[in-house]
């Protein structure tokens, strides 16, 4: 049943990319497919990465209502951009390559996300909202933080921060692709190889001791994975505070299952839909008159209302 | 309010004041008054209007927190963070879009009718929600403040005047001079209102059934609190910007020490409410001097981090 709704949902995928890849397209099809192609690999490869990141958080907090980036985290990489270039000057970022400007964010992004994770799930186990709600504070905190150093950097650095600061699925750094597509396909791959031991994790904590599964470790380990995969994609794509929480239930509302092997790939198939879907729509339709974002951000915040409006009814 | 308590705070707000007085790109001693025209002016023209401009939005800001926090019978809540900031950035974005000739006093108006929109939906909102799950409030509020947030972006974004709107909506005070501040005077008289009304509204905290049993008009209430709050906020976001947990972290800290009754807080509240803007805008003017770093900012990492020690700490149990 819930394996004939996935079939759905590749089917789905498959006509967003389709209209994507060829409509409104005129002129050399070689340069429309390079073009369109590198995008909407972006676009499948941060889908992919927020749905899965999402589903993991969500499991592991025992929680429908979380995803990390409610949680601060895409505020922190922002503040860590701004910090970079307030410490190295633009002049000096520029000069890194951007190999290693990656891989130093990504290093210092990797510690903060566990120690943030960590601490918070530590902490505040038992008290949902208030998780949730130092969460959106430490996102204020850090955010506020940003727009500071922002003003103590020079005007002409500021472009650099900026640049980094809006969430955009229109223009992705081919530079960056090169090392995230790897990367996320990696995360990706780890999350489904655990596909068994999040089932029992969805369990809870007691349940899954019971049954023999090592549950600090394997944890840490998802910890580890949602840790790569928001860096990576907020790395690509900038800031999405509701989009992961959007297909996530999109994904649990379309197959009601809640065994892993099927949840992954329906997040990771509805999120794809909506980023190439929507994509498309913005770019044919509206013109790029409205930015994904934006509307993205506006229904994932309907969705999550509802959901805490719901849970309190029950 | 004991009398060494109310002195003191007194004293700082005016020493901050004076402290405010002679901040700024300028250097100017404060002997200079006696002997110099120019510093004369320069205070009349540009220093004493902000001044006075941060000490009106401090304190309307503080009052505006308490009345909504009575409204909505929660404490972890503010006017941004129930929507009412976000309501009245659409509202005056509605009115630069659609008459952008139209007198600033419209606009403000429009805004405070799109805010008082907004945070009466909200309580609407909360209306639904358990009282058991205290924290519930704030996390609605901010996602409701939000969704209106991207309103304002779509907006903002199709006419081309996001950065407009995102310089406009960072609270700070540095383009206010004699001539353009003055309309804060308006919301310092909804913070007097308010006061007026102080025991009114510390029954209306009580609930609806408490406070219609006592014998006070429960509605009438409820819409002259949204009114004030609307109106400080809307006049607030016009002149000077969004300052964000100016509302959540005063009250609460006001609470702590000297209970709920509105009628003894409520001067402590507004004054510490002003000092508290101050002390972030001087510190906002010497940080990165002769540059500004707008109190909106300085106060959102002030106020997050008190925000979250007040989500943590324990209440002391005299309460």
């Amino acid at each position: 049943m819930a394996e004939r709704r996935l079939v759905w949902l590749a089917v789905g995928l498959i006509v967003a990319v389709l209209v994507f890849m060829t409509w409104g397209a005129r002129g050399n099809w070689g340069f429309v497919f390079t073009f369109r192609g590198t995008k909407l690999l972006a676009l499948l490869v941060v889908g992919a990465a927020i749905a899965v990141s999402t589903v993991l958080f969500q499991t592991i907090t025992a929680n429908r209502i979380l995803t990390p980036s409610i949680m601060g985290f895409d505020a922190l990489f922002l503040l860590f951009q701004a910090g970079l270039v307030f410490v190295l000057g633009g002049f000096g970022v520029t000069q890194l390559s951007s190999g290693l400007r990656f891989a130093m964010e990504f290093a210092l992004l990797m510690g903060a996300a566990l120690l943030l994770f960590g601490t918070l799930i530590g902490a505040a186990r038992h008290d949902i909202h208030r998780l949730v709600l130092t969460g959106i504070i430490f996102g204020v905190l850090f955010r506020s933080l940003t727009s500071f150093i922002e003003r103590l950097i020079d005007p002409n650095e500021f472009a650099v921060v900026q640049s980094s600061s809006f969430a955009s699925f229109n223009s992705f750094d081919a530079d960056l692709l090169r090392y995230c597509v790897p990367l996320c396909v990696l995360g990706i791959s780890a999350a489904w190889h655990y596909r068994r031991e999040l089932d029992v994790i969805a369990l809870g904590r007691d349940h899954a001791v019971n049954l023999g599964l090592n549950h600090k470790r394997a944890v840490l380990i998802i910890l580890i994975i949602i840790a790569l995969l928001v860096s990576v994609s907020t790395a690509l794509a900038g800031p999405v505070t509701f989009f992961g929480l959007l297909v996530a239930s999109l994904a649990h509302l379309v197959v009601r299952s809640h065994r892993h092997a099927t949840l992954l790939p329906a997040a990771s198939l509805c999120a794809g839909i909506v980023l190439v879907g929507g994509q498309a729509i913005t770019e044919r339709v509206l013109s790029l008159s409205v930015p994904l974002s934006v509307a993205v951000e506006f229904l994932g915040g309907l969705v999550f209302l509802t959901l805490i409006l719901r849970g309190t009814q029950r | 309010m004991s009398l060494p308590v109310r002195s003191a705070t007194l004293l700082a707000l005016l020493g901050l004041a004076a402290a405010s007085l002679f901040v700024g790109v300028i250097d100017m001693a404060p002997s200079q008054l006696l002997r110099d025209s120019e510093a004369l002016k320069l205070i009349a023209i540009s220093r004493l209007p902000r001044t006075l401009a941060v000490i009106l939005t401090g304190a309307s800001l503080a009052v505006a927190g308490v009345i909504m926090q009575m409204l909505a019978r929660n404490r972890f809540i503010e006017p941004t963070t129930a929507g009412t900031g976000q309501s009245a950035a659409l509202g005056i974005l509605l009115a630069t879009l659609y008459a952008p000739g139209a007198p600033l006093a419209l606009k403000m108006g429009l805004a405070s009718l799109t805010a008082l929109l907004g945070s009466g939906i909200f309580l609407l909102i909360v209306r639904r929600l358990p009282v058991t799950q205290p924290l519930l409030v704030p996390l609605v509020g901010l996602v409701y403040g939000a969704i209106i947030g991207a309103g304002v972006t779509f907006l903002a974004y199709r006419a081309d005047l996001l950065q407009y709107v995102s310089i406009w909506l960072n609270g700070e005070f540095s383009g206010v001079i004699a001539g353009r501040y003055e309309f804060l005077f308006v919301s310092g008289v909804a913070a007097v209102i308010a006061y007026l009304a102080a025991d009114r509204f510390s029954i209306l905290g009580l609930g609806r059934d408490a406070s219609i049993s006592l014998g006070l008009n429960y509605n009438q209430m409820l819409l002259l609190g949204l009114v004030v709050v609307s109106v400080i906020t809307a006049l607030t976001v016009v002149n000077i910007g969004m300052i964000p947990f100016v509302g959540l972290v005063v009250p609460n800290i006001a609470s702590r020490l000297l209970g709920d009754n509105l009628r003894s807080s409520l001067p402590f509240v507004a004054a510490s409410g002003a000092g508290l803007v101050l002390v972030c805008d001087i510190v906002g003017r010497i940080v990165r001097h002769p540059y500004e770093i707008p109190v909106g900012t300085v106060f959102g990492v002030v106020g997050a981090v008190i925000f979250l020690w007040l989500l943590y700490a324990k209440r002391p149990s005299h309460g």
